[in-house]
Formats: C-alpha cells, sequence, structure tokens
C-alpha cells in the first residue's frame, strides 16, 4: 500500500491525461456546465466587494496568525483535547496514519467503518489499507459513495462526483445495488443512496471524519457538512476517529466565524451549511448516545516541510474550499482525475509537491497560465501564483545544498536551463539583440512548418520578414 | 524520538520569532453586521431558514400544541419522539395521545433500540438553545435529555425556538454565550434539511439527516 504512494508518479502521465480529457468534447462540456454553475453562486454570495476584500483580509490574518504559533497551538490543542477525553496521535506519514486507525480498528474488532468526507484520508489512502486489513470502508458521502461505487477517486475537494452525470450514476445503481432499477431522477438516485447508507450507519463499528477547524482554547473539532454524513459518522458507531492536517488549528473559537463564512461561501455559494457541527468530547456519563471513544489523528506527511520556508508557510493557510480550482482555467478544461493527486488544481499544484516531493510532481507546478484567478479568489489570500513560480524555480534550477523541498532540482535539465540562459543573454544586450533578429528576419523561411504541439492548434511560428526597428527607421526617414 | 516529538521539533526550529497581532474579529463584526430590532431578527432568521428549504410556523404559548398536531396530522405522522424531563416534552406527552399520537421517549441509550430509532421514528421535537438571524441557522447543544440522533436520524425534525433568543450572528451568539469556556459533548448549527447537490449540481433534500425540519418560532403574540 505504501508503495503505491511512493512510486505513483502523478506528473508523468499528466499530459496524456489532460490530453484524454480535452479530446472529450462531452467531459469538457460538463466540467465548463459545472464551473460556471459554482462561479456564479459564489458570486452572488459577495455582492459588496468591500466586505468580500476586508473580510479577506481577516481571514488571512486569522490562517496568519495561528500558523505563526502553530506548535504551541498543537500543543495546547492536545491537553485540551485530552482533558475532554478525545485520544491524541501523531503521524509523520500515510503509513503511520494508516496504522494508528487499523490499530483502532483492531482493538475493537471492527467489521465495518463508514466514512464521512474526508481528504486527508484520501492523502493517506486509508481505503486501500483497510480492505488490506480486512476492514470494510465505506464512503458515505452521498459523491464519494458514488466515486467509490464506480472504483474511481473524487475529482473534485468539494464535490467528489462532478465528473458524473446523472444517467452515468443512474446506471452505476442499477449495476451495483441490488434491487434497483434504472432511474435518472436525482430525487429517486438520492432516496437510493440514503437507504443503503443509512443501514450502514446503523451497523458501522467505526465512524471516521475530516476535520475542518481545530479549536485549541476549547479542545473542540469541527466539520463543516450539508448532507448529515458527517453527523452520522460522528454520532451514531461507538467509536469515531478523526484524522486532519496539523495546520487546520484555530487558537481561539472567534477565530470560526469569519472563517467559516469565507469557506462556505467561496466553496459552494452558499451563506452557511445545513450542518456546522462542533465535537468537544465523547459520550459522557448520563448521556444517551455519541460515541464512548473518540479520537483525533494528527498527520504531518510533508506539511513541517512548507512550513519551515516563511514563503512557502501560506500554502498552510488554505481551508479547502476548491474556489481556486472552480476558477482555474486549467482544472475547468482538464478536471480533477488529469492531476493524479488527491488535491487536484491550484491549491494541488501547490500542496502536493510537499506531500509527494517534486520528483513526482515536478511538471504540476507549470501546467499554470498564471492567470491569478486563483489567487484572486483565494479566501484566505493565498498568493497561489507567486507559490506556483517559486515551485517551478525550486524543481528546474540545478541541485544546489540544503534545499528547501525534497527533490529540489528534480526536473533541472542542462541543455534547457543553457536555452533559457542563452534567450536571456540575447535580451539583455541590445547588440546580441540586433544580431538575433537580423538573422531571424532574413533565415525566417527555415522555421519548420510542424513545431509539436504549438502548430497543433495553432499557425507555425515565424519571425516577420522585416524588423521593427527596420521599418521604423524608414519611417523617420 | 516518537512521531510527535519529532513534528514538533520541526515546526519549532522554523517557528517565526515575533507573533502577528491577535485579529481583531471584534472590530470587524462591529463594523460590518447590522444589529436589528427583535422582530426583524425573527423575520430576516425565517426568511433566511425558509430559503433553506425549512417550514416556519409562528405559535404562542398557548396554540404552539396544537400546530404541532396540525403539522403532524399534515404530514400523516402518527409516532413523535419527545425528550420526557423537558418541560414541552411532557407537555406533548400529557396532551397527544389522547389524540391518537404515539409518543414515544429517549429513555434507553442508543444501543438497545438503535434499529428502532433508525427504521421506526418518524419524527421527533426538540427544543433550539437560539438562533442566528444573518444565516437562518438553529443553535442546538443536545444533552441526557434531548440526544444528538433526535436532530439526526427521524425523517421529521420539529423544532420549538423562543423568538426572543435570536442572535444577530454567530460571532455574536458565541460570544454573549461564553461559549469559549465551555462546550457541550456536541454543539449544533442546524440551517435546514439535510441536503445534497452532489448528482449533477441538482439540489436535493433528506441526504442521510432529516427530509423535513419544521420550526415552531414561539412568539408572544401571534404573527
Ligand atoms: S487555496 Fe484558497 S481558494 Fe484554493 S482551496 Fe485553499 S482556501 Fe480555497
Amino acid at each position: 500500500m505504501s508503495e503505491h504512494i511512493l512510486e505513483f508518479k502523478p506528473s508523468e502521465g499528466f499530459r496524456a491525461r489532460s490530453k484524454a480529457v480535452v479530446d472529450n468534447p462531452f467531459l469538457r462540456q460538463s466540467f465548463r456546465g459545472a464551473m460556471d454553475f459554482l462561479m456564479s453562486k459564489r458570486a452572488a454570495q459577495f455582492p459588496d466587494s468591500e466586505e468580500l476584500e476586508s473580510l479577506r483580509t481577516l481571514g488571512e490574518s486569522i490562517r496568519q496568525y495561528n500558523l505563526a504559533k502553530l506548535p504551541t497551538l498543537l500543543e495546547q490543542l492536545e491537553a485540551n483535547l485530552m482533558r475532554n477525553g478525545i485520544q491524541v496521535h501523531w503521524a509523520e506519514t500515510p503509513d503511520e496514519a494508516n496504522a494508528i486507525i487499523l490499530g483502532i480498528c483492531q482493538q475493537h474488532r471492527a467489521k465495518l467503518m463508514v466514512k464521512g468526507k474526508s481528504m486527508v484520508s484520501e492523502e493517506i489512502e486509508l481505503n486501500h489499507a483497510a480492505e488490506a486489513a480486512g476492514i470494510g470502508a465505506l464512503e458515505s458521502d452521498m459523491g464519494e459513495y458514488i466515486v467509490q461505487l464506480a472504483g474511481e477517486k473524487p475529482s473534485h475537494i468539494i464535490m467528489p462526483a462532478i465528473h458524473k452525470t446523472k444517467e452515468e450514476i443512474a446506471r452505476l445503481f442499477a449495476d451495483k445495488v441490488e434491487g434497483v432499477d434504472y432511474t435518472d431522477n436525482v430525487d429517486a438516485l438520492i432516496q437510493i443512496g440514503r437507504n443503503v447508507l443509512r443501514q450502514k450507519f446503523l451497523e458501522a463499528d467505526i465512524g471516521l471524519s475530516g476535520v475542518n477547524f481545530a479549536v485549541a482554547e476549547t479542545g473542540t473539532l469541527c466539520l463543516v457538512e450539508n448532507e448529515g454524513n458527517g453527523r452520522m459518522c460522528t454520532t451514531a458507531p461507538p467509536v469515531h476517529i478523526a484524522i486532519t492536517g496539523i495546520e487546520k488549528i484555530v487558537e481561539k473559537l472567534e477565530h470560526i466565524p469569519p472563517l467559516l463564512s469565507l469557506l462556505t461561501r467561496s466553496a459552494t455559494g452558499q451563506n452557511i451549511s445545513t450542518y456546522f457541527n462542533m465535537i468537544s468530547s465523547p459520550r459522557k456519563p448520563g448521556e444517551k448516545d455519541g460515541p464512548s471513544e473518540v479520537h483525533l489523528v494528527l498527520l504531518d506527511n510533508g506539511r513541517s516541510q512548507a512550513y519551515a520556508d516563511e514563503q512557502l508557510r501560506k500554502t498552510l493557510q488554505c481551508i479547502r474550499c476548491g474556489a481556486c480550482m472552480n476558477h482555474c482555467p486549467v482544472y475547468t478544461r482538464i478536471g480533477g482525475h488529469a492531476y493524479g493527486t488527491t488535491y487536484p488544481g491550484p491549491i494541488g499544484k501547490i500542496i502536493s509537491p510537499h506531500m509527494l516531493g517534486l520528483e513526482a510532481t515536478s511538471t504540476m507546478a507549470t501546467a499554470s497560465s498564471l492567470c491569478g484567478a486563483c489567487g484572486e479568489v483565494c479566501p484566505v489570500k493565498i498568493p497561489i501564483p507567486e507559490l506556483l513560480m517559486r515551485l517551478r524555480e525550486e524543481a528546474f534550477t540545478a541541485p544546489h545544498a540544503n534545499p528547501a523541498m525534497v527533490g529540489q532540482g528534480a526536473g533541472y535539465s542542462w541543455l534547457m536551463t543553457s536555452v533559457w540562459k542563452g534567450w536571456a543573454a540575447v535580451y539583455r544586450s541590445p547588440s546580441l539583440y540586433g544580431v538575433a533578429t537580423w538573422l531571424g528576419s532574413r533565415f525566417s523561411w527555415l522555421m519548420p512548418s510542424k513545431q509539436g504541439a504549438w502548430t497543433s492548434v495553432r499557425v507555425p511560428l515565424k519571425p516577420a520578414p522585416r524588423r521593427l526597428r527596420d521599418m521604423l527607421k524608414e519611417r523617420g526617414e | 524520538m516518537n512521531a510527535r516529538d519529532r513534528i514538533l521539533s520541526k515546526l519549532k526550529a522554523k517557528m517565526p520569532s515575533t507573533t502577528p497581532a491577535l485579529p481583531d474579529v471584534a472590530g470587524w463584526f462591529a463594523t460590518h453586521r447590522v444589529v436589528e430590532s427583535a422582530a426583524d431578527k425573527a423575520k430576516r432568521f425565517r426568511a433566511c431558514i425558509e430559503l433553506a428549504h425549512a417550514e416556519v410556523h409562528a405559535v404562542t404559548s398557548a396554540n404552539w400544541l396544537a400546530k404541532l398536531l396540525e403539522v403532524l396530522r399534515a404530514k400523516q405522522i402518527n409516532k413523535l419522539l419527545v425528550a420526557e424531563e423537558t418541560a414541552h416534552g411532557d407537555a406533548v406527552l400529557n396532551d397527544f395521545p389522547r389524540h391518537g399520537i404515539d409518543c414515544q421517549t429517549y429513555d434507553l441509550p442508543i444501543e438497545a433500540w438503535k434499529s428502532e430509532m433508525f427504521q421506526q421514528t418518524p419524527a421527533s421535537l426538540t427544543v433550539a438553545r437560539a438562533a442566528i438571524a444573518e444565516t437562518g441557522t438553529l443553535i442546538l447543544w443536545p444533552d441526557a435529555d434531548e440526544p444528538r440522533l433526535m436532530s439526526l436520524v427521524p425523517p421529521v425534525h420539529v423544532v420549538l425556538l423562543d423568538a426572543g433568543k435570536i442572535y444577530n450572528t454567530f460571532f455574536e451568539a458565541m460570544q454573549a454565550e461564553g461559549w469559549a469556556n465551555g462546550l457541550p459533548t456536541n454543539a449544533l448549527l442546524i440551517s435546514g434539511p439535510s441536503k445534497t447537490a452532489d448528482i449533477q449540481q441538482t439540489l436535493a433534500y433528506g441526504a442521510h439527516g432529516p427530509k423535513e425540519l419544521v420550526v415552531l418560532m414561539l412568539t408572544e403574540d401571534e404573527q
């Protein structure tokens, strides 16, 4: 299982996967439609640009304040959770996190774990690990359930099944769910999912959830959701295990309202989600439901590497709203699966290199037009384009001692660096530039008519027969 | 060193030497949020939660039982889960059986009747601790009397809300009530019935939790 994670290089098949989607007009159309829908819903939630800007500034300052104190807050959180009766575990790697979670399952002789949507459990590939240990891991978020039934992975962090049409889902249910006939009525499809999953909530031994915010001062785990499956997973089974990245922490309870407002409005254009769940302890004496054990697994998986560098640390401000994906012209065209990483789109491009190393992700940072849309919509003002430039530098400059990132220089090529150096030299020197353009205009007929990917959809690049400077000179005479 | 110490020492080694000033959340809310009268707050709360597909009825202490009965009859529900140690639960227990409503109480730990809860409990009644006008949100603090699953498993969830306990914002609610000094096992904000848009961005209600959320908004004079 761990081999699967370490050997997979999302960079490698990225071009081919992207091309497959771009060549599929049906998929392109459905991504376009979905993203237009999410963009307009978000825009409708922020009619007042002054309010939006000041709230973003507040959100950014809350995230930066808390990250500045991260280790102290983690200790405070741990102490308060323990005081409240919640058990805390730490994991540096996905393998360690899986071992902790499966250890708890085995202690309880668990057969079935129901999971509320948790991207961190995708990150550690918990489902594979659970399966290998003989424990059923069932996704209970409607979108994730659909994706799991299809043997796929989520393609968006907020809308996991955004790449599927209702007809595909109808066929999937008819094929895979016992006793179900084909129907593409959305309400009926949701009812089918509801009936299957409610039975599982009733039977499950373990409920697993993610965490949107962990509050240090009160020892509280907060979950944002609409469906109620998060509440089911954290309330119905006898044991609840939560897993989160170490960065999702705030010191004060009062930090939550602004972040919650930014999160739900940026993500799906709702002024608040249906449920906001704040869990501070296991079942207390006298209470009649809720799990008798609650565990929290705190996962590093490369986050401490991002933390160590002042600029890269901003990556950890993310509250996982997905707005950067919805507004990204690249994501909109290729969808989430093309990236091959747990987190796709702009946030995926800046966080995945810390989780998987630059050897596996070096080309990801180049798949951006740097149009700036991601940075503009990010509710906590992560300068994503700036971070992409930094990651390009980390990936493509010659390896050196004490790099900020694992795999620094992984994409370095002597030839490419020399070409760019030559290019820079020509543009820096007026005389060299003059010679180069003179040669270019005289020998433009030498340019090949097939220029790789460029000419697959564009006319060939060809220097003009006459230089601008010559034309200006003529005019002046 | 274990994983905990390794993670913490990596972070501590790179912790910035100065911490930025504590963000002024109170200052932001003071300058960016309207403060409304009780009547306006009730109106806004109602408009927002209705937009989220909840059903709201204005009631008084004199007529809320009758309204609840009417709601249940309209939905053809003849069984209701209520809490016995509460004033509203007792009122229902004293009145509804004679109207043919089977009143069930949550008197045993869930392990003793989990299947029954999931399969044979069509509706429940709980009280809200307070509400939030800005987002149309109910605040629930489940306890030993009204446990957590009461507001989640039954397909119809009826909530009794005192209209005098509506705050402008979530921030105001947590500040005014001093939540940072102590939270219950599970505090909840609920803003409508369970829903999903996971199938082709089409909104559908009743994903896993209640399909219908009914709010009985208690005011002294009928609105
Ligand atoms: S980077 Fe910003 S926009 Fe993207 S998911 Fe994170 S918080 Fe949202």
